[in-house]
């Protein structure tokens, strides 16, 4: 299987000094709101719009390579099935080019198995539905036998219930398959459980790359703050730093966070909202404050809540239980309870 | 159920069943002279001596092959160079301003002109019927071209197909709907060009044969002409939208 690789890969519409790594078999994951280049990257890889920089195929150059010899398995966002090709000869129409006929014959046999589209060979595209046209659009990628497989979105034209089945199936496919695939979509709660790697884009950069859960603990810009819904981001000032710890200020609240001397400089700070603690009683601990509890929303599985100490407002979330046994009110003055190592420098 | 459909697939005859009781009732009440205003079935008796005596299959002929030859050269032409404008960026740019100019001109103004350079014979009728044939096809052809999405293209293409087969398996067959469109247009413009034409300048066909009647005050043959013209208008834009559904399965 092959690896992808973009060295300064830029163009005239977004993209800037893409540089990514992909390897082999792994399943990428591309975050980004809409306009921020996700398809344009997914065109720059199949070719199909003009680009500076290089990009490589297990490490050979593709650059002067036209789409129809990339050998590339795109799946655009709205799927673009041939309107007047029946499903079956939709997915054997790229065969038909580079395939001996008895060979596309048990390939698409194959494909139309695997797919589960068998009794729908004879449609039109017109007479599918959204879930059943996207198995036909990635049968169709997948039956040239592609070296990468580009999916745009493949989840937005979905209804819940169908996106939800189709994205554990889609998984488990690629997986088998052990195809090097770039998934790019706008939203996070697609990405989680999903891929191997994400990679931030935004305006065309491509700013920051790695698991999730390093990307949420600690964002590197405010772009990707943004996108990914963090709260409890807060600018701050350095007022002392001793061994392994320093203490940060803003509006009037001080907060001891750990500090292995590696970020040149203190700017911003990030709190998770789960690594915010409750008490009625104060707890013997660094960073202990006394704060006013001015709001609270349940959500299915959490409690939503807004804490006020000084004029600095946190975001707290609590387990549902936890915050039901603790019978909590609107206005009651809590201690809050921040530990030195859930404060991150960003 | 199978009574009820068939009993809505009938239910256009009755509107005509009623014109044609008014027309035969309003004429034998002889508020106007016979001569001007026939009745239903003396124009169907004229009709049928028409039609056995051979003057009508003559005429009905003579229009039919000047509409079936100008109207398949127009649109062979048609749709080739309407294929060529969409495929090559270069012809489409170079051609489009001038058919722009003189796609709005009326088929029969091209007459007088046409006229002095060729003359009055079997061309004449032909060359009108392929004017008015040629440049709507061309142009629901390249329009139709035009409008395809190019995801399509790219689609083709990073499926391993080269544009060029790419243009012909996909971008012409999606054209179709469009090119038919201008196919149903240009087959009732050609039966209107082609009888206007001949009332003014051929002396064999449809067309003339009304202008004949006309001179010698014979309604009950104009009317079973207009009648002739209009089922072989119809019948002709049935055809098409039959090839069509034919042909155009997948819409």
């Amino acid at each position: 299987m092959t690896e992808i690789q973009l060295k300064d890969v830029s163009n005239k519409y977004i993209l800037k000094k893409i540089n990514l790594t992909i390897s082999s078999k792994e399943l990428f994951i591309v975050l980004g709101p809409s306009g921020a280049g996700k398809t344009t990257l997914l065109k720059t890889i199949a070719g199909l719009v003009s680009y500076e920089g290089s990009i490589f195929f297990d490490g050979e150059p593709i650059d002067h390579l036209p789409p129809e010899e990339r050998k590339v398995g795109y799946v655009p966002q709205d799927f673009t099935l041939f309107p007047h090709m029946t499903v079956e000869q939709n997915i054997a129409y790229g065969l038909r080019v580079c395939k001996a006929s008895s060979r596309i014959h048990s390939r698409v046999e194959e494909l139309l198995d695997i797919f589960g589209l068998r009794s729908l060979r004879n449609r039109y595209p017109k007479d599918l539905s959204g879930g059943e046209r996207q198995r036909v659009a990635i049968a169709r990628a997948l039956a040239i036998q592609p070296r990468v497989l580009l999916l745009d979105e493949p989840l937005s034209n979905l209804d819940p219930a169908t996106s939800k089945y189709v994205k554990r199936w889609l998984q488990s496919v690629i997986k088998e398959l052990g195809i090097t695939t770039l998934w790019v979509t706008h939203d996070i709660s697609e990405v989680e459980e999903l891929g191997d790697r994400v990679g931030i884009l935004y305006n065309g950069i491509l700013e920051q790359v790695g698991k999730l859960k390093e990307i949420l603990s600690s964002p590197k810009t405010d772009n990707v703050i943004n996108l990914l819904g963090l709260q409890n981001v807060f600018e701050c000032e350095v007022v002392k730093v001793d061994g392994g710890f320093i203490e940060v200020e803003f509006q009037g609240v001080r907060l001891l966070t750990l500090y292995d001397g590696e970020e040149a400089e203190v700017r911003k700070i990030l709190i998770r909202p789960q690594d915010i603690v409750i008490s009625r009683e104060p707890v013997k601990m660094f960073n202990v404050f006394e704060g006013v509890l001015e709001e609270i929303s349940e959500k299915i599985s959490y409690a939503h809540l807004k804490l006020r100490i000084n004029d600095v407002v946190f975001i707290s979330e609590l387990p549902l239980e936890v915050y039901r046994l603790m019978n909590l009110r609107v206005g009651e003055k809590v201690f809050i309870t921040i530990r030195p190592r859930a404060v991150r420098i960003i | 159920m199978s009574s009820k459909k068939s009993i809505d697939r009938l239910s256009w005859l009755t509107p005509l069943i009623l014109l044609l009781s008014s027309w035969e009732l309003i004429a034998r009440l002889n508020i106007f002279p016979e001569y001007l205003f026939p009745s239903f079935t003396k124009t169907l008796l004229s009709g049928y001596i028409l039609a056995r005596d051979g003057i009508l299959l003559i005429n009905l002929l003579a229009s039919f092959t000047r509409v079936i030859v100008g109207f398949l050269i127009g649109t062979f032409m048609g749709i080739s160079l309407g294929i060529l404008m969409g495929y090559k960026e270069s012809v489409y740019k170079a051609l489009h301003p001038i058919f722009s100019l003189l796609m709005p001109i009326p088929a029969l103004g091209w007459l007088p002109l046409l006229i002095l350079w060729i003359g009055v014979n079997e061309a004449l009728p032909v060359l009108l019927v392929f004017i008015c044939s040629f440049f709507p096809v061309l142009y629901n052809t390249v329009s139709g071209i035009r409008s395809i999405d190019r995801g399509y293209l790219d689609m083709a293409r990073s499926l391993g197909v080269s544009s060029r087969k790419a243009f012909f398996d996909i971008v012409i067959p999606l054209a179709l709907p469009s090119v038919f469109t201008g196919l149903r247009l240009e087959a009732g413009m050609a039966w209107r060009t082609i009888v206007a034409a001949e009332m003014i300048a051929i002396p064999v066909g449809i067309g003339a044969l009304m202008i004949t009647s006309q001179y010698l005050i014979r309604v009950d043959v104009i009317m079973v002409c207009l009648g002739v013209l209009a089922l072989m208008t119809l019948s002709s834009e049935k055809l098409l939208i039959w090839l069509e559904n034919k042909i155009v399965k997948w819409r």
